[in-house]
């Protein structure tokens, strides 16, 4: 009995011990050296803000000045003079329809790029020289079109989405295994079944890959379009403190639009998991 | 008492039932080379098979034996030759020759349970939703995979992934059986324990199997004929070897009779032979 007690103590000190020296590591890699990261990169904003304090403020400074903007994400004093949320939410909603409509073209084009050769001999040349072609260069033929700076956005944003998505579905169509597609052809499934059933799951981790990269250049892209175009916006909201020489909100927009597009990834990557059953890579 | 060899050879049109069941009649293979001309890896294959019959197809690598496999179920187009099963051609490929692939072929995204039930859909479809499930059921348990039927292939081993192979092509009640290389990709262990449960299936319920391998004691195991094909380009039978062991067979005893050893010298040197001719 004793000895059965004693032998647990030792198991438990033991457990204690290993859970000691594995739980300090955790925390340093998950919290600690993240947080040194940010630290050091906030120490050097302040040096610099220090030393040309006619330049830009200091991190304290910055967020004294859009404490405003912090606790009040969301509020309406009149037209045009809305919280840093509502800009945000309207960035998003350029966005993700933009998105949107490019991947419900995109994904079609790159499984017709994938599965035929002919397709890929018409299109490819065309993608590849508009593929470099900075989204921006759209935005006047945008605004020939639709007269109107919101649908401009959307176009804008819209072209953006295809070309990642295109390459990256055709790549995943063309590239998947012969043997899932022997196993069709003997369970004799007809074609479009298995462009269904099998190409379809087997190409959705490229496909996947391919909606991350737009999205994340679509973001990108967002903030430039709006400062040109102007209206509702979290990238008119950076050229308007600009001008307004607020460059504390400026430094918070730069935040607010980091973590935005980091969340952005992030609910894509769920998605993909949750699609595929399978954990997304990082990217 | 070792028999003289010439005895083994060729003796298989005598033995067993009708062997008109699949009819493999002059089929050829040959690629085209890049220089213009052609390398004919098949050249004039005649074979038929039994309604309940297992037969292995040995060879050494790149003797075309996939390739007679592939053209059986359809997957390659013969050059010249034409292939019949129950009296029919065949030109393509048709879930009533399922195969059962090295290298396992699941989906991926697919549960043991969905992999299976993707073939059910697909070839029963004429079952009742309730049926599909049953026969699914079924299948699974036949392999031992119950524990496994909601996990993914790649939470699986080598062996259980081939048991989901088997258990996939099985469920759709194909009138034969191609298996390519099945157990090639395993470690010894497993093998013999998949041998076994094979076998066992197969004793149950007899059907025509053809089996492509590189493993003599595996196709005396399994088989009740052997065909040797000789070297490639040009590879042709060589021999067939008829396998004389009453079913259901034990390893154990197998090995305790010399004819096992005289069948299995017999195979051996004639892989040798073919081996250091083409040195």
């Amino acid at each position: 009995m004793l000895l059965q007690f004693n032998v647990q103590i030792i198991l438990v000190a033991a457990q204690a011990t290993w859970r000691r020296s594995l739980r300090p590591a955790l925390v340093r890699d998950s919290v600690l050296l993240p947080l040194l990261g940010f630290a050091g990169l906030i120490l050097l904003w302040w040096i610099v803000a220090t030393l040309r304090s006619e330049m830009m403020p200091t991190p304290w400074q910055a967020l004294v000045a859009n404490l405003d903007y912090i606790l009040h994400p969301f509020y309406r004093r009149g037209p045009g003079n809305l919280g840093i949320g509502w800009l945000l939410a309207a960035s998003l909603r350029r966005v993700l329809i933009g998105f949107v409509l490019g991947a419900l073209v995109a994904i079609p084009v790159g499984f017709l790029i994938g599965m035929s050769k002919q397709a890929m001999l018409a299109l490819n040349p065309v993608i590849q020289i508009l593929k470099p072609v900075s989204p921006l260069a759209w935005l006047p033929i945008a605004l020939a079109i639709f007269n109107l700076a919101n649908p401009s956005a959307i176009f804008v944003i819209f072209i953006t989405s295809l070309w990642p998505t295109i390459i990256n579905t055709a790549l995943g169509v063309s590239s998947v295994s012969k043997d899932y597609i022997d196993v069709a052809r003997v369970l004799e499934m007809p074609r479009w079944r298995q462009v269904l059933k099998i190409i379809l799951p087997a190409s959705l981790p490229y496909i996947f890959t391919g909606l991350r990269i737009s999205l994340g250049i679509a973001w990108l892209v967002i903030v430039a379009v709006e400062m040109l175009t102007g209206g509702v916006g979290i990238g008119f909201f950076v050229w308007d403190s600009w001008n307004r020489l607020n460059l504390s909100s400026v430094f918070l927009a730069v935040i607010v639009i980091g973590v935005t597009g980091l969340v952005l990834d992030y609910i894509v990557g769920k998605i993909q998991e949750w699609v595929t059953h399978r954990p997304a890579s990082q990217t | 008492m070792i028999k003289p060899t010439a005895n083994f050879a060729n003796t298989s049109q005598t033995a067993n039932s009708p062997k008109e069941f699949l009819v493999i009649e002059n089929v050829t293979k040959a690629y085209p080379t890049p220089n213009g001309g052609e390398t004919v890896v098949l050249d004039d294959i005649n074979l038929n098979i039994g309604e309940n019959e297992y037969i292995s197809i040995i060879g050494h690598s790149g003797c075309g034996k996939s390739t007679l496999l592939k053209i059986v179920g359809g997957l390659e187009k013969a050059t010249s030759g034409s292939i019949w099963l129950g009296g029919r051609e065949v030109r393509k490929p048709g879930a009533e020759r399922m195969m059962v692939f090295q290298h396992y072929s699941l989906l991926p995204w697919l549960t043991v349970r969905e992999n299976i039930r993707l073939a059910v859909d697909e070839v029963l479809d004429h079952l009742s939703p309730a049926d599909k499930k049953q026969v699914v059921n079924e299948h699974i348990a036949m392999v031992n995979l119950n524990a496994a039927a909601e996990k993914y292939p790649d939470e699986l081993s080598g062996g259980m992934k081939q048991r989901v192979g088997i258990a996939r092509a099985l469920a759709i009640r194909p009138k034969m059986l191609l298996m390519d290389e099945p157990f090639g990709a395993l470690d010894a262990l497993t093998r013999g324990r998949l041998q076994r449960q094979v076998l066992d299936i197969w004793e149950n319920q007899r059907q025509a199997v053809m089996m492509v391998t590189h493993d003599v004691d595996e196709a005396l195991y399994m088989s009740d004929r052997i065909i040797m094909m000789t070297n490639g380009p040009h590879a042709k039978i060589g021999e067939i070897l008829d396998v004389p062991f009453e079913h259901p067979r034990v390893l154990k005893e197998l090995r305790s009779q010399s004819t096992y050893y005289d069948l299995r010298n017999h195979a051996l040197n004639f892989l040798d032979q073919h081996f250091s001719q083409d040195d």
